[in-house]
Protein backbone atom coordinates (compact mmCIF):
# COMPACT_ATOMS: atom_id res chain seq x y z
CA UNK A 1 0.00 0.00 0.00
CA UNK A 2 1.34 3.45 -0.86
CA UNK A 3 1.89 5.85 1.99
CA UNK A 4 -0.37 8.90 2.27
CA UNK A 5 2.66 11.16 2.57
CA UNK A 6 6.25 10.32 1.78
CA UNK A 7 9.04 12.78 2.41
CA UNK A 8 12.39 11.72 0.97
CA UNK A 9 15.36 13.66 2.28
CA UNK A 10 13.47 16.96 2.04
CA UNK A 11 15.17 20.24 2.85
CA UNK A 12 14.08 23.84 2.99
CA UNK A 13 16.65 26.58 3.11
CA UNK A 14 15.57 30.20 3.46
CA UNK A 15 17.92 32.98 2.45
CA UNK A 16 17.82 35.23 5.48
CA UNK A 17 19.51 38.59 5.91
CA UNK A 18 22.28 36.91 7.94
CA UNK A 19 22.94 34.03 5.56
CA UNK A 20 21.01 30.85 4.71
CA UNK A 21 18.72 29.29 7.31
CA UNK A 22 18.21 25.53 7.11
CA UNK A 23 14.66 25.31 8.46
CA UNK A 24 14.23 21.70 7.37
CA UNK A 25 17.34 19.61 6.82
CA UNK A 26 17.14 16.18 5.21
CA UNK A 27 13.89 14.81 6.64
CA UNK A 28 12.67 11.38 5.55
CA UNK A 29 9.39 9.99 6.81
CA UNK A 30 6.29 8.05 5.78
CA UNK A 31 2.77 8.77 6.96
CA UNK A 32 0.66 5.68 6.33
CA UNK A 33 -3.06 5.74 5.62
CA UNK A 34 -5.06 5.94 8.85
CA UNK A 35 -2.13 7.22 10.92
CA UNK A 36 -2.35 10.07 13.36
CA UNK A 37 1.23 11.17 12.92
CA UNK A 38 2.66 13.61 15.45
CA UNK A 39 5.57 15.90 14.62
CA UNK A 40 6.88 17.35 17.86
CA UNK A 41 9.59 19.88 18.48
CA UNK A 42 10.37 23.08 20.33
CA UNK A 43 9.70 26.37 18.55
CA UNK A 44 12.20 26.91 15.76
CA UNK A 45 12.70 23.17 15.21
CA UNK A 46 11.29 23.50 11.69
CA UNK A 47 8.04 21.59 12.19
CA UNK A 48 5.73 24.34 10.86
CA UNK A 49 7.88 24.64 7.76
CA UNK A 50 7.90 20.87 7.35
CA UNK A 51 4.09 20.62 7.37
CA UNK A 52 3.88 23.38 4.72
CA UNK A 53 6.22 21.39 2.49
CA UNK A 54 3.61 18.62 2.43
CA UNK A 55 0.92 20.71 0.70
CA UNK A 56 3.35 22.95 -1.15
CA UNK A 57 2.60 26.20 0.72
CA UNK A 58 6.39 26.22 0.93
CA UNK A 59 8.46 24.62 -1.83
CA UNK A 60 11.28 22.23 -0.98
CA UNK A 61 14.84 23.23 -1.85
CA UNK A 62 15.89 19.58 -1.88
CA UNK A 63 14.41 16.09 -1.77
CA UNK A 64 11.04 14.70 -2.86
CA UNK A 65 7.46 15.03 -1.68
CA UNK A 66 4.96 12.29 -2.56
CA UNK A 67 1.25 12.58 -1.80
CA UNK A 68 -0.57 9.27 -2.07
CA UNK A 69 2.20 7.95 -4.29
CA UNK A 70 2.15 10.95 -6.61
CA UNK A 71 5.36 12.98 -6.82
CA UNK A 72 4.35 16.63 -6.36
CA UNK A 73 7.85 18.02 -5.92
CA UNK A 74 7.99 19.69 -9.31
CA UNK A 75 4.29 20.56 -9.60
CA UNK A 76 3.49 24.08 -10.75
CA UNK A 77 1.54 26.34 -8.40
CA UNK A 78 -1.58 25.67 -10.51
CA UNK A 79 -1.12 21.88 -10.27
CA UNK A 80 -0.53 22.17 -6.53
CA UNK A 81 -3.86 23.94 -6.11
CA UNK A 82 -5.77 20.83 -7.11
CA UNK A 83 -3.59 18.75 -4.76
CA UNK A 84 -4.40 21.18 -1.94
CA UNK A 85 -8.15 20.78 -2.49
CA UNK A 86 -7.63 17.20 -1.28
CA UNK A 87 -5.68 18.18 1.83
CA UNK A 88 -7.29 19.88 4.83
CA UNK A 89 -5.29 22.36 6.89
CA UNK A 90 -6.03 23.78 10.32
CA UNK A 91 -4.12 26.58 11.98
CA UNK A 92 -3.10 27.65 15.46
CA UNK A 93 -4.76 31.05 14.95
CA UNK A 94 -7.75 29.48 13.15
CA UNK A 95 -7.42 31.94 10.22
CA UNK A 96 -11.15 32.26 9.67
CA UNK A 97 -12.52 34.90 7.30
CA UNK A 98 -14.02 37.59 9.54
CA UNK A 99 -16.09 38.95 6.67
CA UNK A 100 -18.00 35.67 6.35
CA UNK A 101 -20.39 33.83 8.63
CA UNK A 102 -19.58 30.42 10.08
CA UNK A 103 -21.51 28.81 7.23
CA UNK A 104 -19.71 31.08 4.75
CA UNK A 105 -16.34 30.00 6.10
CA UNK A 106 -17.15 26.30 5.98
CA UNK A 107 -18.57 26.70 2.47
CA UNK A 108 -15.59 28.67 1.15
CA UNK A 109 -13.42 25.69 0.09
CA UNK A 110 -16.50 24.26 -1.66
CA UNK A 111 -16.81 27.49 -3.67
CA UNK A 112 -13.15 27.15 -4.58
CA UNK A 113 -13.80 23.55 -5.63
CA UNK A 114 -16.71 24.77 -7.75
CA UNK A 115 -19.61 23.05 -6.00
CA UNK A 116 -23.12 24.27 -6.96
CA UNK A 117 -25.02 26.22 -4.29
CA UNK A 118 -27.46 23.49 -3.28
CA UNK A 119 -24.87 20.77 -2.77
CA UNK A 120 -22.74 23.29 -0.94
CA UNK A 121 -25.48 24.19 1.52
CA UNK A 122 -26.27 20.54 2.22
CA UNK A 123 -22.60 19.76 2.82
CA UNK A 124 -22.14 22.77 5.12
CA UNK A 125 -25.14 21.66 7.22
CA UNK A 126 -23.66 18.17 7.46
CA UNK A 127 -20.26 19.50 8.55
CA UNK A 128 -21.71 21.86 11.17
CA UNK A 129 -23.66 18.90 12.53
CA UNK A 130 -20.43 16.87 12.74
CA UNK A 131 -18.59 19.56 14.74
CA UNK A 132 -21.67 20.49 16.79
CA UNK A 133 -22.12 24.09 15.63
CA UNK A 134 -25.44 23.97 13.79
CA UNK A 135 -26.83 26.84 15.88
CA UNK A 136 -23.85 29.10 15.04
CA UNK A 137 -24.23 28.93 11.25
CA UNK A 138 -25.34 32.57 10.88
CA UNK A 139 -22.86 34.01 13.36
CA UNK A 140 -19.55 35.67 12.56
CA UNK A 141 -16.17 34.37 13.81
CA UNK A 142 -15.67 37.29 16.19
CA UNK A 143 -18.77 36.14 18.09
CA UNK A 144 -17.26 32.70 18.82
CA UNK A 145 -14.96 31.37 21.54
CA UNK A 146 -11.53 29.96 20.67
CA UNK A 147 -12.71 26.37 20.81
CA UNK A 148 -15.70 27.13 18.60
CA UNK A 149 -13.45 28.92 16.10
CA UNK A 150 -11.19 25.89 15.86
CA UNK A 151 -14.20 23.64 15.32
CA UNK A 152 -15.21 25.90 12.43
CA UNK A 153 -11.62 25.59 11.21
CA UNK A 154 -11.88 21.81 11.32
CA UNK A 155 -15.27 21.76 9.58
CA UNK A 156 -13.82 24.02 6.87
CA UNK A 157 -10.77 21.79 6.47
CA UNK A 158 -13.00 18.73 6.09
CA UNK A 159 -15.41 20.34 3.61
CA UNK A 160 -14.04 18.76 0.46
CA UNK A 161 -13.74 15.33 2.16
CA UNK A 162 -9.94 15.27 2.12
CA UNK A 163 -8.02 12.06 2.78
CA UNK A 164 -5.38 13.98 4.67
CA UNK A 165 -5.65 16.63 7.38
CA UNK A 166 -2.69 18.76 8.46
CA UNK A 167 -2.97 20.40 11.89
CA UNK A 168 -0.41 23.09 12.69
CA UNK A 169 -0.41 23.65 16.46
CA UNK A 170 -4.19 23.36 16.34
CA UNK A 171 -4.63 23.46 20.11
CA UNK A 172 -1.79 25.74 21.15
CA UNK A 173 -4.03 28.80 21.45
CA UNK A 174 -6.66 26.98 23.50
CA UNK A 175 -7.14 26.31 27.22
CA UNK A 176 -6.72 22.72 28.52
CA UNK A 177 -10.44 21.94 28.60
CA UNK A 178 -11.04 23.18 25.04
CA UNK A 179 -7.85 21.47 23.91
CA UNK A 180 -9.31 18.13 24.98
CA UNK A 181 -12.56 18.82 23.06
CA UNK A 182 -10.63 19.67 19.91
CA UNK A 183 -8.35 16.62 20.28
CA UNK A 184 -11.41 14.40 20.73
CA UNK A 185 -12.87 15.89 17.57
CA UNK A 186 -9.64 15.19 15.67
CA UNK A 187 -9.73 11.63 16.97
CA UNK A 188 -13.29 11.26 15.63
CA UNK A 189 -12.12 12.67 12.29
CA UNK A 190 -9.52 9.90 12.19
CA UNK A 191 -11.67 7.04 13.47
CA UNK A 192 -15.11 7.85 12.00
CA UNK A 193 -14.08 9.46 8.71
CA UNK A 194 -10.86 7.51 8.20
CA UNK A 195 -8.88 10.68 7.56
CA UNK A 196 -5.10 10.49 7.95
CA UNK A 197 -3.96 13.26 10.30
CA UNK A 198 -0.57 14.95 10.66
CA UNK A 199 -0.34 16.87 13.95
CA UNK A 200 2.31 19.52 14.54
CA UNK A 201 2.77 20.33 18.22
CA UNK A 202 5.20 21.27 20.96
CA UNK A 203 3.14 19.45 23.60
CA UNK A 204 3.90 15.81 24.36
CA UNK A 205 0.44 15.45 25.92
CA UNK A 206 -1.13 16.08 22.50
CA UNK A 207 1.02 13.34 20.97
CA UNK A 208 0.37 10.84 23.78
CA UNK A 209 -3.37 11.52 23.66
CA UNK A 210 -3.88 11.46 19.93
CA UNK A 211 -1.06 9.96 17.89
CA UNK A 212 0.04 6.45 17.04
CA UNK A 213 3.32 7.56 15.47
CA UNK A 214 5.66 10.40 16.22
CA UNK A 215 8.71 12.13 14.80
CA UNK A 216 10.75 14.27 17.18
CA UNK A 217 12.35 17.26 15.47
CA UNK A 218 15.33 19.33 16.48
CA UNK A 219 17.26 21.88 14.39
CA UNK A 220 15.39 20.98 11.21
CA UNK A 221 16.19 17.28 11.51
CA UNK A 222 14.21 14.30 12.78
CA UNK A 223 15.98 13.20 15.96
CA UNK A 224 14.01 9.95 16.15
CA UNK A 225 10.72 8.55 14.93
CA UNK A 226 8.58 5.47 15.40
CA UNK A 227 5.45 4.32 17.18
CA UNK A 228 4.52 6.67 20.01
CA UNK A 229 4.70 3.91 22.60
CA UNK A 230 8.17 2.77 21.55
CA UNK A 231 9.53 6.28 21.50
CA UNK A 232 7.96 7.12 24.86
CA UNK A 233 9.00 3.96 26.63
CA UNK A 234 12.56 3.87 25.29
CA UNK A 235 13.66 7.33 24.17
CA UNK A 236 17.07 7.37 22.51
CA UNK A 237 17.67 11.10 22.24
CA UNK A 238 18.05 13.79 24.87
CA UNK A 239 15.43 16.02 23.21
CA UNK A 240 12.89 13.20 23.40
CA UNK A 241 13.63 12.61 27.07
CA UNK A 242 13.02 16.28 27.76
CA UNK A 243 9.62 16.12 26.10
CA UNK A 244 8.67 12.95 27.95
CA UNK A 245 9.67 14.31 31.34
CA UNK A 246 7.63 17.43 30.66
CA UNK A 247 4.61 15.31 29.78
CA UNK A 248 4.71 12.59 32.43
CA UNK A 249 6.13 14.34 35.53
CA UNK A 250 6.62 10.83 36.91
CA UNK A 251 10.26 10.99 38.02
CA UNK A 252 11.24 13.10 41.04
CA UNK A 253 13.39 16.14 40.27
CA UNK A 254 16.59 16.49 42.36
CA UNK A 255 15.00 18.91 44.81
CA UNK A 256 11.98 16.63 45.24
CA UNK A 257 14.32 13.70 45.79
CA UNK A 258 16.10 15.68 48.51
CA UNK A 259 12.84 16.19 50.40
CA UNK A 260 11.88 12.52 49.91
CA UNK A 261 15.15 11.45 51.50
CA UNK A 262 14.53 13.66 54.52
CA UNK A 263 11.22 11.94 55.18
CA UNK A 264 12.16 8.40 54.10
CA UNK A 265 15.29 6.81 55.60
CA UNK A 266 15.12 3.59 53.50
CA UNK A 267 16.65 3.01 50.04
CA UNK A 268 14.85 4.88 47.27
CA UNK A 269 14.39 3.38 43.81
CA UNK A 270 12.42 4.37 40.71
CA UNK A 271 10.83 1.46 38.85
CA UNK A 272 9.62 1.97 35.27
CA UNK A 273 6.08 0.85 34.60
CA UNK A 274 5.36 -0.39 31.08
CA UNK A 275 2.76 -2.51 29.41
CA UNK A 276 4.71 -5.76 29.49
CA UNK A 277 6.76 -5.43 32.63
CA UNK A 278 6.95 -3.78 36.03
CA UNK A 279 3.22 -3.56 36.38
CA UNK A 280 1.72 -3.28 39.83
CA UNK A 281 1.19 -7.03 40.21
CA UNK A 282 4.79 -7.90 39.38
CA UNK A 283 6.04 -5.34 41.85
CA UNK A 284 3.91 -6.54 44.78
CA UNK A 285 4.78 -10.18 44.03
CA UNK A 286 8.49 -9.44 44.04
CA UNK A 287 8.30 -7.38 47.21
CA UNK A 288 6.50 -10.22 48.98
CA UNK A 289 8.89 -12.87 47.61
CA UNK A 290 11.96 -11.02 48.90
CA UNK A 291 10.41 -10.00 52.23
CA UNK A 292 10.99 -6.31 51.52
CA UNK A 293 8.59 -3.53 52.55
CA UNK A 294 7.97 -1.04 49.79
CA UNK A 295 6.00 2.18 50.06
CA UNK A 296 5.24 4.35 47.08
CA UNK A 297 6.57 7.86 47.65
CA UNK A 298 6.34 9.38 44.17
CA UNK A 299 5.30 8.45 40.64
CA UNK A 300 2.91 8.72 37.76
CA UNK A 301 1.40 6.35 35.24
CA UNK A 302 -0.37 7.59 32.15
CA UNK A 303 -1.88 6.07 29.07
CA UNK A 304 0.05 6.38 25.84
CA UNK A 305 -1.59 5.05 22.69
CA UNK A 306 -4.02 3.21 25.03
CA UNK A 307 -1.18 1.50 26.92
CA UNK A 308 0.16 2.26 30.42
CA UNK A 309 3.47 4.13 30.77
CA UNK A 310 5.22 5.80 33.67
CA UNK A 311 7.23 5.03 36.78
CA UNK A 312 6.89 4.58 40.54
CA UNK A 313 9.39 5.71 43.11
CA UNK A 314 9.49 3.54 46.23
CA UNK A 315 11.15 3.52 49.60
CA UNK A 316 12.43 -0.01 50.26
CA UNK A 317 12.85 -1.17 53.86
CA UNK A 318 14.51 -4.50 54.67
CA UNK A 319 18.02 -5.98 54.88
CA UNK A 320 20.42 -4.88 52.15
CA UNK A 321 20.99 -8.32 50.59
CA UNK A 322 17.22 -8.89 50.14
CA UNK A 323 16.84 -5.46 48.58
CA UNK A 324 19.80 -6.10 46.23
CA UNK A 325 18.23 -9.40 45.19
CA UNK A 326 14.85 -7.69 44.65
CA UNK A 327 16.38 -5.01 42.46
CA UNK A 328 18.27 -7.63 40.45
CA UNK A 329 15.06 -9.60 39.90
CA UNK A 330 13.11 -6.48 38.88
CA UNK A 331 15.85 -5.49 36.42
CA UNK A 332 15.20 -8.66 34.47
CA UNK A 333 11.81 -7.25 33.51
CA UNK A 334 12.09 -3.47 33.69
CA UNK A 335 14.36 -0.52 34.40
CA UNK A 336 15.18 0.21 38.01
CA UNK A 337 17.05 3.32 39.03
CA UNK A 338 18.40 3.49 42.57
CA UNK A 339 18.87 6.97 44.02
CA UNK A 340 22.01 6.46 46.04
CA UNK A 341 22.31 8.57 49.17
CA UNK A 342 24.91 11.38 48.96
CA UNK A 343 26.44 10.24 52.28
CA UNK A 344 26.94 6.70 50.95
CA UNK A 345 28.29 7.56 47.52
CA UNK A 346 29.87 10.91 48.31
CA UNK A 347 28.60 12.06 44.93
CA UNK A 348 24.89 12.58 45.32
CA UNK A 349 24.24 11.29 41.84
CA UNK A 350 21.75 8.55 41.18
CA UNK A 351 22.72 5.67 39.01
CA UNK B 1 -24.69 86.51 -2.19
CA UNK B 2 -26.39 89.79 -1.40
CA UNK B 3 -23.90 92.04 -3.15
CA UNK B 4 -26.56 93.37 -5.42
CA UNK B 5 -26.63 90.23 -7.39
CA UNK B 6 -29.48 87.73 -7.25
CA UNK B 7 -28.04 86.85 -10.65
CA UNK B 8 -25.13 85.07 -8.94
CA UNK B 9 -27.39 82.18 -7.89
CA UNK B 10 -27.49 80.30 -11.22
CA UNK B 11 -23.71 80.54 -11.49
CA UNK B 12 -23.40 79.32 -7.91
CA UNK B 13 -25.69 76.33 -8.47
CA UNK B 14 -23.75 75.57 -11.65
CA UNK B 15 -20.54 75.61 -9.56
CA UNK B 16 -22.01 73.10 -7.11
CA UNK B 17 -22.92 70.77 -9.99
CA UNK B 18 -19.42 71.13 -11.44
CA UNK B 19 -17.79 70.35 -8.11
CA UNK B 20 -19.94 67.25 -7.62
CA UNK B 21 -19.17 66.20 -11.19
CA UNK B 22 -15.41 66.60 -10.75
CA UNK B 23 -15.41 64.85 -7.40
CA UNK B 24 -17.60 61.90 -8.41
CA UNK B 25 -15.85 61.17 -11.72
CA UNK B 26 -12.43 61.45 -10.07
CA UNK B 27 -13.53 59.26 -7.18
CA UNK B 28 -14.83 56.63 -9.55
CA UNK B 29 -11.96 56.57 -12.05
CA UNK B 30 -9.09 57.35 -9.65
CA UNK B 31 -10.63 55.17 -6.96
CA UNK B 32 -10.79 52.13 -9.22
CA UNK B 33 -7.38 52.60 -10.85
CA UNK B 34 -5.91 53.29 -7.40
CA UNK B 35 -7.48 50.11 -6.04
CA UNK B 36 -5.84 48.07 -8.79
CA UNK B 37 -2.42 49.67 -8.30
CA UNK B 38 -2.74 49.49 -4.51
CA UNK B 39 -3.51 45.78 -4.66
CA UNK B 40 -0.57 45.27 -7.03
CA UNK B 41 1.71 47.17 -4.64
CA UNK B 42 0.55 44.95 -1.78
CA UNK B 43 0.60 41.60 -3.57
CA UNK B 44 3.91 42.08 -5.40
CA UNK B 45 5.74 43.03 -2.19
CA UNK B 46 8.42 40.49 -1.16
CA UNK B 47 6.91 37.42 0.51
CA UNK B 48 3.36 38.18 -0.61
CA UNK B 49 0.94 36.46 -2.97
CA UNK B 50 2.43 37.64 -6.29
CA UNK B 51 5.87 38.63 -4.98
CA UNK B 52 7.68 40.31 -7.87
CA UNK B 53 10.51 42.68 -7.09
CA UNK B 54 10.78 44.49 -10.49
CA UNK B 55 7.03 45.21 -10.66
CA UNK B 56 6.89 46.30 -7.04
CA UNK B 57 9.92 48.56 -7.37
CA UNK B 58 8.62 50.16 -10.59
CA UNK B 59 5.19 50.88 -9.09
CA UNK B 60 6.67 52.07 -5.84
CA UNK B 61 9.00 54.54 -7.53
CA UNK B 62 6.20 55.77 -9.81
CA UNK B 63 3.82 56.39 -6.91
CA UNK B 64 6.53 58.07 -4.85
CA UNK B 65 7.47 60.31 -7.76
CA UNK B 66 3.99 61.57 -8.65
CA UNK B 67 2.44 61.88 -5.20
CA UNK B 68 4.55 64.69 -3.73
CA UNK B 69 4.05 67.02 -6.74
CA UNK B 70 1.82 69.92 -5.64
CA UNK B 71 -1.45 69.53 -7.51
CA UNK B 72 -1.52 73.09 -8.86
CA UNK B 73 1.86 72.48 -10.52
CA UNK B 74 0.86 69.00 -11.65
CA UNK B 75 -2.12 70.47 -13.57
CA UNK B 76 0.16 72.73 -15.60
CA UNK B 77 2.92 70.12 -15.96
CA UNK B 78 0.76 67.54 -17.69
CA UNK B 79 -1.25 70.04 -19.70
CA UNK B 80 0.08 68.79 -23.07
CA UNK B 81 -1.09 65.28 -22.17
CA UNK B 82 -4.45 66.65 -20.98
CA UNK B 83 -4.98 68.34 -24.35
CA UNK B 84 -4.05 65.09 -26.07
CA UNK B 85 -6.57 63.08 -24.07
CA UNK B 86 -9.48 65.46 -23.52
CA UNK B 87 -9.02 67.73 -26.51
CA UNK B 88 -9.03 70.87 -24.38
CA UNK B 89 -6.74 72.62 -21.93
CA UNK B 90 -9.34 74.36 -19.80
CA UNK B 91 -12.73 73.75 -18.29
CA UNK B 92 -14.13 71.04 -16.02
CA UNK B 93 -13.14 68.13 -18.24
CA UNK B 94 -9.59 69.38 -18.51
CA UNK B 95 -9.25 69.43 -14.76
CA UNK B 96 -10.83 66.03 -14.18
CA UNK B 97 -7.97 64.35 -16.08
CA UNK B 98 -5.11 65.49 -13.82
CA UNK B 99 -7.37 65.00 -10.79
CA UNK B 100 -8.03 61.37 -11.73
CA UNK B 101 -4.32 60.68 -12.21
CA UNK B 102 -3.34 62.30 -8.93
CA UNK B 103 -6.18 60.48 -7.14
CA UNK B 104 -5.05 57.16 -8.61
CA UNK B 105 -1.63 57.44 -7.01
CA UNK B 106 -3.00 58.79 -3.74
CA UNK B 107 -5.55 55.97 -3.55
CA UNK B 108 -3.01 53.28 -4.34
CA UNK B 109 -0.97 54.24 -1.28
CA UNK B 110 -4.07 54.37 0.95
CA UNK B 111 -5.24 50.98 -0.33
CA UNK B 112 -1.79 49.42 0.12
CA UNK B 113 -1.49 50.74 3.68
CA UNK B 114 -4.86 49.27 4.63
CA UNK B 115 -4.01 45.90 3.12
CA UNK B 116 -0.67 45.65 4.90
CA UNK B 117 -2.62 45.42 8.17
CA UNK B 118 -4.38 42.27 6.91
CA UNK B 119 -3.65 39.04 8.77
CA UNK B 120 -1.49 37.00 6.35
CA UNK B 121 -2.92 33.88 7.97
CA UNK B 122 -6.26 34.19 6.17
CA UNK B 123 -4.48 34.43 2.83
CA UNK B 124 -2.43 31.35 3.68
CA UNK B 125 -5.67 29.56 4.65
CA UNK B 126 -7.21 30.37 1.27
CA UNK B 127 -4.06 29.13 -0.48
CA UNK B 128 -4.20 25.93 1.55
CA UNK B 129 -7.75 25.41 0.26
CA UNK B 130 -6.49 25.60 -3.30
CA UNK B 131 -7.65 29.14 -4.16
CA UNK B 132 -5.76 31.00 -6.90
CA UNK B 133 -4.41 34.58 -6.65
CA UNK B 134 -7.30 36.34 -8.45
CA UNK B 135 -9.88 34.55 -6.32
CA UNK B 136 -7.95 35.37 -3.17
CA UNK B 137 -7.80 39.06 -4.12
CA UNK B 138 -11.53 39.25 -4.88
CA UNK B 139 -12.95 36.98 -2.16
CA UNK B 140 -10.46 37.30 0.68
CA UNK B 141 -8.25 40.39 0.49
CA UNK B 142 -10.89 42.98 -0.49
CA UNK B 143 -13.76 41.68 1.72
CA UNK B 144 -11.48 41.23 4.75
CA UNK B 145 -10.15 44.80 4.44
CA UNK B 146 -13.44 46.40 3.37
CA UNK B 147 -14.07 48.39 6.57
CA UNK B 148 -10.69 50.19 6.56
CA UNK B 149 -10.93 50.57 2.77
CA UNK B 150 -14.25 52.43 3.07
CA UNK B 151 -12.66 54.79 5.60
CA UNK B 152 -9.71 55.21 3.25
CA UNK B 153 -12.02 56.17 0.40
CA UNK B 154 -13.82 58.62 2.69
CA UNK B 155 -10.48 60.29 3.35
CA UNK B 156 -9.90 60.28 -0.39
CA UNK B 157 -13.25 61.98 -1.02
CA UNK B 158 -12.23 64.87 1.21
CA UNK B 159 -8.83 65.12 -0.49
CA UNK B 160 -10.45 65.17 -3.93
CA UNK B 161 -12.91 67.89 -2.91
CA UNK B 162 -9.88 69.86 -1.76
CA UNK B 163 -8.18 69.24 -5.12
CA UNK B 164 -11.25 70.34 -7.06
CA UNK B 165 -10.99 73.78 -5.47
CA UNK B 166 -7.79 74.36 -7.45
CA UNK B 167 -9.61 73.91 -10.71
CA UNK B 168 -9.81 77.68 -10.97
CA UNK B 169 -6.26 77.58 -12.26
CA UNK B 170 -7.44 76.25 -15.60
CA UNK B 171 -10.88 77.85 -15.48
CA UNK B 172 -12.18 74.48 -14.39
CA UNK B 173 -15.25 75.78 -12.65
CA UNK B 174 -16.64 74.43 -9.42
CA UNK B 175 -17.00 76.02 -6.01
CA UNK B 176 -13.32 76.87 -5.56
CA UNK B 177 -13.24 78.72 -8.85
CA UNK B 178 -16.48 80.48 -7.91
CA UNK B 179 -15.14 81.60 -4.54
CA UNK B 180 -12.02 83.05 -6.16
CA UNK B 181 -13.81 84.79 -9.00
CA UNK B 182 -16.85 86.22 -7.27
CA UNK B 183 -15.59 86.43 -3.70
CA UNK B 184 -11.88 87.13 -3.57
CA UNK B 185 -11.41 89.06 -6.81
CA UNK B 186 -14.52 91.21 -6.29
CA UNK B 187 -13.59 91.95 -2.68
CA UNK B 188 -16.72 90.25 -1.45
CA UNK B 189 -15.72 88.09 1.56
CA UNK B 190 -19.34 87.11 2.27
CA UNK B 191 -19.49 85.21 -1.03
CA UNK B 192 -16.18 83.50 -0.18
CA UNK B 193 -17.38 82.51 3.27
CA UNK B 194 -20.74 81.31 2.02
CA UNK B 195 -19.06 79.15 -0.64
CA UNK B 196 -16.65 77.85 1.94
CA UNK B 197 -19.62 76.88 4.12
CA UNK B 198 -21.14 74.86 1.28
CA UNK B 199 -17.83 73.04 0.68
CA UNK B 200 -17.63 72.22 4.40
CA UNK B 201 -21.20 70.84 4.31
CA UNK B 202 -20.37 68.62 1.29
CA UNK B 203 -17.25 67.31 3.01
CA UNK B 204 -19.15 66.66 6.25
CA UNK B 205 -21.90 64.76 4.45
CA UNK B 206 -19.30 62.59 2.74
CA UNK B 207 -17.53 61.90 6.02
CA UNK B 208 -20.74 60.97 7.83
CA UNK B 209 -21.80 58.66 4.99
CA UNK B 210 -18.36 57.01 4.92
CA UNK B 211 -18.29 56.44 8.68
CA UNK B 212 -21.77 54.96 8.61
CA UNK B 213 -20.88 52.63 5.73
CA UNK B 214 -17.64 51.50 7.39
CA UNK B 215 -19.49 50.74 10.64
CA UNK B 216 -22.03 48.66 8.75
CA UNK B 217 -19.31 46.75 6.91
CA UNK B 218 -17.32 46.05 10.07
CA UNK B 219 -20.43 45.05 12.09
CA UNK B 220 -18.85 45.99 15.41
Amino acid sequence: MTAMVTLRDVSKTFTGSSGPVHAVDGVTLDVERGDVFGIIGYSGAGKSTLVRLINGLERVTGGQVLIDGQDVTDHSERQLRSVRVGIGFIFQQFNLLNSRTVAGNVGYPLRVAGWPKERREARVAELLEFVGLVDKARQYPDQLSGGQKQRVGIARALATSPQLLLADEATSALDPETTKDVLDLLRRVNLELGVTVVVITHEMSVVSYLCNKVAVMENGKVAEQGSVYDIFSAPQQEVTRRFITSALHDRPRPDVLERLRERHPGRIVTVSVREEAGSGTLLTQQLRAHGVDGSIVYGGITEVDSRPLGSLTLELVGDDTSIDALIADLRVRTDVEEHVRPAASGEGRSR
Amino acid sequence: MNSGSASLWPTFLQAIVETLQMVSVTLLVGGFAGLVIGILLYTTRAGNLLANRPVFTALNVLVNTVRPIPFIIFITAIQPLTVEVTGTSYGTEAVIFPMAIMATFGTSRIVEQNLVALDPGVIEAARAMGAGPLRIILTVIIPEALGPLVLGYTFLFVAITDMSAMAGAVAGGGLGDFALQYGYQRFNPVVTWFTLGVIVVIVQLGQVLGNWLARRVMRR
